[in-house]
């Protein structure tokens, strides 16, 4: 029987490396590329063989990076270019409708389709540019934001040419599409300062803007970071515990209305050194999906979701910024806690004040995912009235 | 015949050696070109060969193998774009260009981008290291040899500020600093594999500083300078072979000379390597010498270095004596350079170029060009050639 079914093994086995295509062994052999280094002599050898095929090859190989390691996605980026450009000199055949459909097919890859959209600006430059309009509401952020810079630049425009409606609208349609923080500030400046609008900018980015505070713990000699406080065994909103110097701490809530999320604890607690902060909030999901808290801090910081710590930073004050830090999770439908840890140090120069951090939770695209319980967007406080001086 | 050897034998020598820049501040990563016995020697129009567009900012020095250039840049509203580039040494024209997207942080100062490390070459490859920690290696024409995510194998390795420092090739080893305030290291990387040889934890602390290569013997050691000191080492292997305490600064980096290192470290401090087994001895140190952004030089018997103020002071090598200083148009982000000729080229971030003639009792300011761009970088030499970035361009001056 065995003797039998060898010859027809035999016979599969050549039928398949026959119908093999020539890109499927290197993408393949690509995709294994590894942490320090694994992989990578036979991912060179892989790419080799990959940029030694002809225009055929671009397609799949965008295709490929569909689930591929950002680095085995770009040994696929450098081949697909190496050999676009390459044809292109020559002036050979290209693929231009397949490089196209793949554009505008929304599951694959969004940086891939980003890359192709690139591609096929070269190839037809009119044609590229009509489809910009489409990517308003794109997955990718890259050919979005192509979308966004249009309508603001329309938007601009028609505020220019005294058209007021149609501006408002064009910049709410962009301000809709925008997921980029500079976008969305030009554009927000616009609708506030020209067009006396409102705009709820945490509820756009998804920033949390109501927890609860406790603290200051010690952060002599920066050894708080890895100091395990209690907040960080258990969430009691009510306990009381001895906080620097044996002071007994406290939560409280607090609620910012900043347009960035910002929570500053200086706030509450006054402009502190080497002292520890958690802020604690709980997120209701409408589902089970995936998703990202993106984090924003200058101090050392420590991030737990649903009890599990995600990551953790000890670096201070060298700088901070919206989606600083990206961190994945899997919301779970209903309640969702997260606990954040931020450490001041024990600098003194102005620039080491801030006592602060920012967090939104999104998706991959940035889009503002929403707890099913969000309270408003707490109201700024107005700015103090001047006393009137004795003359006025 | 033989009179026409004798002219054959001094046209020859005549000629200007051409050695290629091969990483930051070239030989050793010192800035001074011995062996590039004539330089441009004028910066003006009549010496501008050509420019050409870059795609994106970059802080990153030209390299230069053979007859080509080359520059790496960074681009996108939050430099995730990657690139490495590749002219024509000749002309200016583009004879490749690879992009990547950074596996890493890409955060930094306004002033400062991901493209801020001058990549290296052994004359065969070239590596690419950046503020995001990737690291690219592709050989001469542009094929993908292999490639790192630092930052995805040690993620907490990033400075929100910028990381900047540049790595060399050492023997058959390319060394990097990737030192920061969290996960701090150095490592050494197989030319040919992108693995790690060896890896050693360094001082928690940003650090901008690039590595310098010392000779002692025939024997090459790598300096690492941080905010602890330097920490001298095997580059094959990372063994540590001498430490100097006492601190340096984490901005402007060494100048090596032999076996001499000459360390902004308390003012400038000067050591020598001692015999095996030995740690070095200080020559000598002068604490009312600060230099600023720009890294020391030393060219010859003088060394050279820029305060903050843009005043450039040079020095006897031998004692730190002064000898004379100036007041340049800076301030100054890059490093100045030198060649045999002893000539110095620095670049304010204003983009005048000026170049020095230390020939006299003081040193002259003998030519200068204003490029109207930012220039944020340190210039390179090519024989008879110059190559300097700015924000937009990359530049050649040529003698002839």
């Amino acid at each position: 029987m065995k003797r039998s079914l060898l010859p027809f093994s035999l016979s599969l086995l050549l039928t398949f490396a026959v119908q093999a295509e020539p890109w499927t062994a290197p993408i393949e052999q690509i995709r294994k590329v590894g942490p320090e280094g694994a992989g990578n002599t036979e991912a060179a050898a892989a790419w080799n063989a990959l940029t030694s095929l002809g225009p055929e090859m671009l397609v799949p190989v965008l295709t490929a990076m569909e689930g591929a390691s950002p680095l085995a996605r770009n040994w696929m980026r450098t081949a697909v270019e190496t050999v676009f450009d390459r044809e292109l000199t020559a002036k050979a055949a290209l693929p231009g409708e397949a490089i196209k459909s793949f554009v505008l097919d929304r599951r694959h890859e969004p940086n891939a389709r980003r890359l192709a959209f690139e591609l096929y600006a070269k190839l037809a430059p009119d044609d590229s540019a009509a489809l910009i309009p489409g990517f308003a509401d794109d997955p990718s952020p890259a050919l979005r934001r192509e979308a966004v810079a249009k309508l603001l630049a329309e938007g601009k425009a028609r505020l220019e040419a005294g058209e007021q409606e149609k501006s408002l609208a064009t910049l709410n349609a962009a301000l809709d599409a925008a997921r980029e923080v500079d976008q969305i500030d030009a554009i927000t400046k616009l609708l506030r300062e020209k067009l006396t609008q409102k705009v709820d900018l945490p509820k756009h980015f998804g920033f949390l803007s109501h927890w609860h505070l406790i603290g200051p713990f010690d952060n002599t000699g920066r050894e708080g970071f890895a100091r395990v406080y209690p907040p960080e065994d258990k969430i009691e909103l009510d306990a009381e515990y001895p906080g620097k110097e044996d002071k007994p701490v406290k939560w409280q809530a607090y609620a910012t209305p900043d347009d960035y999320g910002k929570v500053d604890f200086n706030q509450p607690y006054g402009p502190l050194k080497q002292v520890v902060g958690y802020a604690y909030t709980e997120f209701h999901a409408a589902e089970a999906r995936d998703a990202q808290i993106r984090l924003g801090c200058k101090n050392a910081w420590k991030v737990w979701f649903n009890g599990e710590l995600l990551f953790g930073r000890d670096e201070y004050h060298r700088g901070q910024r919206i989606d600083q830090y990206t961190l994945p999770v899997k919301l779970q439908p209903g309640k969702n806690t997260i606990l954040v840890k931020a450490c001041q140090n024990e600098q003194e120069q102005d620039w080491t004040a801030q006592w602060e951090f920012q967090l939104r939770v999104c998706d991959a695209t940035g889009t503002a995912i929403l707890s099913t319980d969000r309270q408003p967007t707490p109201e700024k406080a107005a700015p103090a009235r001047r006393r009137p001086a004795k003359s006025e | 015949m033989r009179p026409l050897f004798l002219t054959l034998a001094l046209v020859i020598l005549a000629l200007p050696v051409r050695a290629d820049w091969l990483n930051f501040r070239g030989p050793n990563g010192s800035g001074h070109a011995p062996d590039n016995t004539t330089t441009v020697g004028e910066l003006s129009d009549r010496t501008l060969a050509w420019k050409v567009a870059l795609p994106g900012r970059g802080l990153g020095s030209a390299i230069v193998v053979g007859d080509k250039v080359f520059v790496t840049a960074a681009s996108g509203p939050e430099q995730q774009q990657l690139h490495i580039l590749c002219f024509s040494a000749k002309d200016g024209s583009p004879v490749w260009e690879r992009r990547f997207w950074a596996t890493g942080r890409t955060m930094s100062h306004s002033k400062t981008n991901v493209a801020a490390p001058t990549p290296a070459s052994d004359g065969d490859r070239l590596y690419a290291l950046s503020s995001s920690n990737d690291l690219i290696c592709v050989d001469l024409d542009g094929n993908l040899v292999w490639m790192r995510g630092l930052t995805l194998d040690y993620p907490n390795a990033s400075n929100s500020l910028g990381m900047a420092s540049s790595p060399i090739v050492v023997g058959d080893t390319l060394v990097a600093q990737i030192e920061n305030d969290s996960e701090s290291f150095a490592a050494g990387f197989d030319l040919l594999t992108g693995v790690n040889k060896w890896k050693l934890d360094r001082p928690k602390s940003a650090n901008w500083t690039s590595p310098t290569v010392l000779n002692k013997e025939g024997e090459s050691i790598v300096a690492l300078q941080s905010s602890d000191g330097i920490l001298g080492l095997v580059p094959a292997t990372g063994s540590s072979v001498f430490t100097v305490a006492g601190g340096a600064s984490t901005i402007p980096s060494a100048a090596a000379a032999g076996d001499e290192l000459f360390i902004p470290s308390n003012g400038v401090t000067v050591v020598a390597l001692g015999a095996t087994g030995e740690e070095p001895k200080k020559v000598w140190n002068q604490t009312n010498q600060r230099p600023g952004t720009a890294s020391l030089l030393v060219a010859g018997e003088k060394l050279y270095l820029i305060n903050n103020a843009g005043v450039l002071t040079c020095a006897k090598r031998q004692s730190g004596e002064v000898l004379w200083e100036i007041r340049l148009k800076g301030p100054f982000s890059g490093s100045p350079v030198a060649g045999g000729d002893g000539k110095l080229y620095i670049f304010s971030e204003q983009g005048v170029g000026q170049v020095v003639d230390p020939s006299g009792e003081k040193g002259v300011v003998s030519s200068e060009i204003e490029l109207g761009e930012t220039i944020l970088s340190t210039p390179a030499l090519d024989g008879e050639a110059l190559f300097i970035r700015s924000d937009g361009h990359l530049w050649k001056f040529a003698g002839k």
